[in-house]
């Protein structure tokens, strides 16, 4: 603008073509400053839309159901009652040991998971022939669906006929029924996350060791540091943030968990997580609430309930943080 | 890497969110023209969303149908577990989309569907030629104001299916005649026998019968009212009936008479394929589920014998989705499906009872007899204690759940806990749900 102006009173074009020459100029200004500040916008905004449509939109919609009394066959027909949903769920026994059997099914099966796939990561990353093939193999669990893996365990873990109970039998154990007592239950429902995901965390980690400068180990080793103190040492602080990650995504699935709790106890069992609830799940609870009592209100408000752990044990996690950064 | 990871973990929490949500998604939408059914070039291609072991595809019926209408093509869809099914099609109606353009509806849900769901499927009062039926089976179909939502398949008098092999090593006698007579009349003698079956059977391992739960079904189907009163009011908690059926089931279990298995759940099959129990209760659609995973290494060994009172477990309905592009030609396709003769056809090839007043009149169904089960007169067996089957019986909305739930607070019984309390969280669940 400030130029064709200059132009125009130093006289160099004659006037009256000042402004038709001009157009096409200032239209390619306007493109190029759409395209330099609209781009990014339009860049991101698959993602947004995506996210507005599949996350935004039941985010904000489940919360509107879960403060109605809904039924699954009568969606429209809905009834204001407030957080009528919530204080029920508050008093309600179900949850809380909805609650506990998530925190002790996520326990036993995201601690050994993880030290696990620590070992095996600190093997692979050992100089050996076909690691490839380990490497392949350790995460061909984490590509079987949970549907499969979880109904191979189920017939593996069968009271009368099952091979676990089997092989305890032939070495003279009394056979443990797996689905009906709690520990038991809960115990092999790990074993199934477990299994699927050892070694997908295992890779994570070796990634993670390959990126730790040799000198460090080199340095280490001068200093006299054994193989057990190197790993201490050198290896798991070098892969901190890879660990903390891994532990925040198996918080995440420990929560969520659904698929293996449903599938191990089969039909009406699987939906209420055995016959004393003693391995439902939040996830299972939600189910149940929804899908076998069809009152979509309450199953609303434990998704929420879900949601809302999931936020505290964030803004819990954040704030330790922060205090032992301003401890240290 | 600080500011780096703290946005990842910002993206992983946005992710946990969706996640968390994700789950609830999936009810929503829909399409009028969903359930997968139409006409092309002349050709009519109906769908069916089906069960367990109805028989229609089974006994090659749709084949036949196929062949007598050359521009008829049928695609059946056939879910193991009724329940699964059952939540399936409650979210499929919910959302209108994908539905089939036949659905099979169980008993235990035949008055939800009716009271809920009455304008979602076609009318059959007016179609001609199915009045055949048994009164009290059309009349658990239809709504207060006369639409007739579907058609019966089969009915579920019940029996005792035992092993003969088992009570003669217990040394209680093995002609059906003499065991009916051990238990006629009265379920009490039932588990009287179990009790002298675990005190003389030698060898281990053998539970005198499945699961509490199939005796307890037997007991509490026996009466015109069970979950719910005439008014739709629920009295599963004063039942009287209900209340016996819970104290012998119980009985049962803490006498470990049972096998403390879960009827059509994993470890039932193998139980009947290695013979872990020698008696159940067995309404006659469970005949051929029994000579299937039982095979043919027990053939001979089942017998069948009648139980101590008639009740009806179970049974099914056909019916048509309104929106079906193919009305028509579905409700066509249903009447033939549970016509006498197709009725009596799969009474002849797997046992399942016709709903059918004229089927069950036909001699062929009269007198058939099973070679599964050591050549059982079934035909008499099932068509007598059909008779026997109350002529009322009040359905409620959510009985599938309740038996369910039921079942369940047995399988506590069986597994130590003390009757009352498993009373106390059965009844519990009951308030949840039926919200």
């Amino acid at each position: 603008m400030a130029t064709s102006t200059t132009k125009a009173l130093t006289g160099e074009e004659p006037p009256g073509t000042t402004g038709d020459g001009n157009t096409p100029r200032r239209r390619g200004a306007l493109l190029h400053r759409l395209d330099v500040k609209g781009a990014p916008y339009a860049f991101v905004a698959p993602f947004f839309v995506v996210f507005a449509a599949f996350s935004f939109y039941p985010l904000v919609y489940t919360s509107w159901i879960s403060l109605h009394d809904v039924e699954l066959a009568t969606l429209d027909v809905m009834e204001w009652v407030a957080f009528d949903n919530y204080v029920e769920l508050w008093g309600d026994s179900r949850f809380w040991n909805a609650l506990q059997n998530t925190i002790t099914i996520g326990v036993i099966s995201t601690v050994p998971q993880l030290m696990m796939a620590l070992g095996l990561a600190h093997l692979l990353n050992y100089r050996m022939r076909a690691s490839l093939f380990f490497r392949v193999a350790s995460l061909v669990p984490y590509a079987t669906s949970v549907a499969a893996a979880a109904l191979v365990f189920t017939m593996i873990f069968e009271r009368d006929f099952g091979m676990i109970n089997w092989a305890l039998g032939s070495v003279g154990i009394d056979p443990v029924d797996w689905e009906a007592d709690k520990w038991p239950a809960q115990a092999a429902i790990s074993t199934i996350v477990i299994w699927r995901w050892t070694g997908y965390n295992a890779l994570l980690y070796l990634a993670a060791m390959q990126a730790i400068p040799a000198e460090r180990y080199e340095a280490a080793s001068l200093d006299g540091a054994s193989r057990w103190k190197q790993f201490t040492h050198v290896t798991v602080p070098g892969i901190r943030s890879t660990i903390v990650f891994t532990i925040v995504l198996s918080t995440i699935g420990a929560t969520q968990l659904f698929g293996e709790p449903l599938i191990f106890g089969q039909g009406p069992n699987g939906v209420t997580g055995g016959a004393d609830n003693q391995y439902q799940t939040l996830g299972l609870l939600l189910y149940e609430e929804g899908w076998k009592n069809y009152q979509m209100g309450r199953s609303a408000t434990v998704a929420w309930a879900m949601f809302m752990l999931l936020v505290l044990a964030f803004v819990a996690q954040h704030l330790i943080k922060r205090l032992r950064s301003r401890t240290s | 890497m600080g500011t780096y990871g703290s946005l990842r973990r910002k993206a992983v929490a946005t992710v946990a969110a969706a996640g968390a949500l994700a789950l609830v998604v999936g009810c929503s939408g829909g399409d009028d023209s969903a359930t997968g059914g139409g006409k092309k070039d002349g050709k009519v291609t109906i769908t069916m969303g089906l069960y367990g072991v109805m028989g229609l595809k089974e006994t090659g019926l749709l084949e036949q149908y196929e062949k007598e209408n050359p521009n008829v093509e049928i695609k059946a869809d056939i879910a193991g577990d009724e329940q699964t099914y059952y939540t399936a099609l409650q979210t499929h109606l919910a959302a209108g989309n994908g539905l089939k353009d036949i659905q099979g509806i169980e008993i235990g849900r035949a008055k939800e569907i009716t009271e809920t769901q009455a304008d979602k499927f076609a009318d059959f009062a007016d179609m001609a030629g199915t009045d055949h039926f048994l009164p009290w089976k059309e009349s658990q179909i239809s709504t207060a104001d006369g639409k007739v939502l579907g058609l019966g398949t089969d009915i579920g008098p019940m029996a005792v299916c035992y092993r003969k092999d088992y009570f003669e090593q217990a040394g209680l006698p093995t002609d059906r005649e003499e065991v009916g007579k051990l238990w006629e009349g009265d379920w009490s003698k039932y588990v009287e026998v179990g009790r002298t079956f675990k005190k003389d059977f030698k060898g281990d391992k053998v539970a005198f019968t499945d699961s509490a739960s199939g005796l307890f079904n037997a007991m509490v189907y026996g009466y015109p009212e069970q979950y719910y009163d005439e008014k739709g009011e629920l009295i599963y908690d004063k039942n009287p009936a209900v209340k016996e059926a819970w104290g012998l089931a119980s009985d049962a279990a803490e006498d470990g008479l049972t096998a403390k298995l879960r009827q059509f759940q994993p470890g039932w099959d193998p139980g009947l394929a290695n013979g872990t129990f020698a008696t159940a209760v067995c309404p006659a659609w469970m005949l051929s589920h029994i000579s299937e995973k039982a095979g043919d290494a027990n053939k001979g060994k089942w017998d069948v014998a009648r139980a101590p009172k008639g009740a009806n477990w179970g049974g099914s309905f056909l019916g048509v989705v309104e929106q079906s592009p193919v009305k028509e030609e579905a409700k066509k396709l249903v009447a033939w499906l549970t016509a006498p003769e197709q009725q009596a056809h799969i009474f002849k090839e797997i046992g399942n009872i016709p709903s059918s007043k004229e089927a069950l009149e036909n001699p062929d169904v009269k007198n058939a007899t099973s070679e599964y089960f050591d050549n059982a007169p079934i035909g008499q067996i099932f068509g007598a204690a059909a008779q026997e089957i109350p002529d009322k019986q009040v359905l409620g909305r959510k009985d599938g759940t309740i038996k369910d739930t039921f079942s369940q607070g047995l399988a506590l019984v069986e597994q130590g806990t003390a009757r009352d309390k498993a009373w106390k969280t059965t009844t519990e669940r009951i308030e949840k749900a039926v919200g």
